[in-house]
């Protein structure tokens, strides 16, 4: 399905909820809404669903306007946080439950094909409540799939579980989604999901869409300073700097030489990512020191919260290494990889990454 | 602070005969005097029921619990003098914050000049030294939270302090803050500190020991890098870091040790390779995701097992379809017998 939001704006009394943006979805690809709580992803998708018609604009289907069409004459499947099942119904009529209503034929079979497919075969007969959150949010996912919809809606549905079982389903749904069946929107809250959901990434901040595009793409080149700050994870360094003939000065007069576009404002916002950092020198970096304040372990990763003289920076580290607190850390930083920002949050320069292939 | 010392087995129902009516499996453990101990495992992995036999709250079906060598088995949590903070808030929201501070000490009938002092002490080390006459009722959620870790931390004279995933509450960007108070605490005071959670970055981030826990079993004790470099079980393996651990059959490469039956590596230690190179397997790429700073590359090997390769972006990434070698023995790789590490 096509979906093509036009001008859609959403208030409530004086509050804005909604800035009124203009969107139309890549379809039968998976498009990511990253932004923090209170971002607006919801109140998009309730509107992008037809649960909430919106204050303002029109929202078109494969072309047709169905701003203001209710929620029932919509093709849309949604996924919710909770794990919403009909708790009296066994997991084979929770399934079914929206094939029944269509009267649909073969419904065994389809029922069959997504049980294994998410693999809660084994518990056809059981009732939700008998089953571990993991499972009962299978069989949630599992039902909206039975529909069939051309649009697939689903609102941080993975939040509430371990993260090890959200490993494992985030894998299943990219192989589900990955068949292009449906026009998928995924809101997360977390960068790292949207860059292995992969697709497309619609970044949003206190009710306004920032930047709308691949999602690699969007995280190399965030148009803004807010957007890098919401794609980011652990947050994107940032530290003050004035324009110099050869670049960039940070505040401690460590002169990080980039090229700048002309028109450049004199302040300027020096954006390092942690993974930017390293704590093995090589030849032409520049030399960050400082003193360790944590070093966080995320199991594949370590995060090493330093202060320096330019301000508390977090170095990204590959696998598990110890840190004591107190101790002293120099960080290493290829000049090539700095984002520089305008004094108005505008991008300026961002690394010419390595593509890879 | 006290010595803890764990031999005993728990289930809850009457006569446990297999190990699944176990909570907990008999086990052997000693807490040290002044440890940063963490319990991690997935939900119904028996480390809640770990910490409330430590507590005193639940009294194991057959074995001890011994503080500084005395048995304490049959004692209350008040008798062990254990402290422990909970995931939600518990304070009194008519007191002010210094006066939820001082309710441990006071208890305890602690002199009104030494309270002051401590009070004092744990409000800089939690940065609440400005909040200290502000009423509790008024504070948002992570500031109650913080008042329940300083409850918790407030008296010098406890055996051990208990926390029980004590930061769920707390907004996402500010835990790391938490994370380092805590740390920071447990340096300066010295305090025996045994710490519950699911989560794989608090209990790495926290405890200088990590206990790994599934199915009322502790499959490993160690540092973060040793369950990281040497996981000493294949569960620790999936479970610490994400993805987790590859596992192959040990067949898969020549040169596996005598009796191993799987080899175990780390996505982060799986490399590109020549065809056909030592310690090198064939695979078909079927995934490339890029993770924006690394690449996360999946394959299937002609055996049907899937390996996971974190690659740095710097290299030529291959596309999905593309066959590949990739080498997965190397210093960092584990073999594995019925679970166990051999080698």
């Amino acid at each position: 399905m096509e979906l093509r939001l036009a001008g859609i704006g959403q208030r409530a009394g004086a509050q804005v909820h909604l800035y009124p943006l203009d969107l139309t979805l890549v379809p039968r690809a998976v498009t990511v809404l990253l932004g923090a709580t209170q971002a607006g992803k919801t109140t998009l998708m309730r509107v992008m669903a037809g649960l909430d018609a919106p204050s303002q604009g029109s929202v078109s289907a494969d072309g047709l306007d169905v701003t203001g069409v209710p929620v029932r004459e919509r093709k849309v499947a949604m996924v919710y946080q909770q794990f919403i099942n009909y708790p009296s119904m066994t997991v084979y009529d929770n399934i079914a439950s929206p094939l029944k209503l269509r009267r649909e034929a073969g419904i065994a079979a389809r029922v069959g094909e997504l049980a294994a497919r998410l693999h809660i075969e084994p518990f056809l007969q059981r009732l939700p409540a008998e089953l571990s959150g993991g499972q009962q949010q299978r069989v949630a996912l599992a039902r909206a799939l039975a529909k069939k919809a051309p649009l697939m809606l689903l609102d941080e549905p993975l939040v509430n579980l371990d993260y090890k079982l959200r490993e494992e389903l985030r894998e299943e749904l990219t192989q589900l989604f990955a068949t292009g069946e449906s026009t998928v929107v995924y809101a997360t809250t977390e960068p790292t999901e949207a860059l292995l959901l992969g697709g497309y990434t619609a970044v949003m901040d206190c009710g306004e869409l920032l930047q709308y595009g691949p999602t690699a793409e969007v995280f190399r080149r965030p148009k803004s300073i807010r957007v890098a700050r919401a794609f980011s994870d652990p947050p994107m360094n940032l530290v003050a700097g004035t324009a110099a003939a050869s670049g960039v000065t940070l505040a401690t007069g460590i002169a990080v030489p980039v090229p700048l576009p002309t028109g450049a404002s004199s302040t300027l916002s020096v954006g390092l990512r942690a993974s930017a950092l390293r704590v093995h020198g090589r030849e032409g970096d520049i030399l960050l020191r400082g003193k360790v304040e944590l070093a966080e372990i995320s199991g594949s990763d370590t995060y090493v919260h330093a202060e320096t003289p330019v301000g508390g920076l977090v170095a990204q580290l590959t696998g598990v290494h110890e840190f004591e607190l107190g101790s002293s850390v120099t960080l290493y930083l290829d000049p090539a990889q700095v984002y520089v920002f305008d004094a108005d949050g505008t991008l300026l320069v961002a690394p010419l990454s390595a593509r890879g292939r | 602070m006290a010595r803890i010392e764990l031999d005993l087995a728990h289930a809850y129902k009457p006569n446990p005969q297999r190990d699944e009516d176990y909570a907990l499996l008999p086990l052997k453990m000693t807490f040290d005097d002044g440890g940063a101990y963490a319990l991690l495992g997935p939900s119904g992995c028996g480390k809640t029921t770990m910490l409330n036999i430590i507590s005193g709250l639940v009294r194991p079906s057959q074995g001890s619990v011994r503080f500084d060598g005395r048995d304490a088995t049959t004692l209350t949590p008040q008798q062990r003098n254990i402290a422990q903070v909970f995931q939600f808030p518990v304070i009194y929201d008519t007191m002010t914050v210094a006066e939820n501070l001082a309710f441990p000490l006071r208890n305890r009938g602690v002199g009104p000049q030494r309270i002051r002092q401590r009070v004092g002490q744990i409000a800089e080390m939690l940065e609440m030294s400005a909040q200290l006459d502000m009423r509790a009722a008024g504070l948002a959620a992570d500031a109650k939270q913080k008042i329940s870790l300083g409850r918790g931390l407030v008296r010098e004279d406890v055996s051990a302090v208990l926390f029980d995933e004590p930061l769920t509450v707390i907004d996402p960007h500010l835990k790391w803050q938490l994370r380092r108070k805590l740390k920071q605490i447990h340096h300066e005071l010295k305090l025996t500190l045994v710490y519950v959670t699911h989560d794989q970055v608090e209990a790495l981030t926290f405890a200088d020991q990590v206990m790994v826990m599934t199915r009322g079993r502790t499959v490993q004790i160690g540092s973060a890098s040793d369950l990281f470099e040497r996981p000493q079980h294949t569960f620790v393996g999936h479970f610490i870091g994400s993805p987790g651990m590859n596992f192959l059959p040990a067949t898969v490469v020549p040169g596996a040790p005598a009796g191993a039956t799987t080899l175990g590596v780390r996505p982060e230690y799986v490399a590109l390779t020549a065809a056909n190179a030592h310690g090198a397997v064939a695979g078909t790429v079927t995934q490339a995701q890029d993770i924006g700073t690394y690449w996360l590359v999946t394959s299937k090997l002609s055996d049907g097992h899937v390996l996971r390769a974190r690659l740095s972006g710097e290299q030529a990434i291959p596309a999905v379809g593309d066959s590949i070698w990739l080498a997965v023995v190397g210093a960092h790789t584990c073999y594995y017998k019925n679970e166990e590490l051999v080698a």
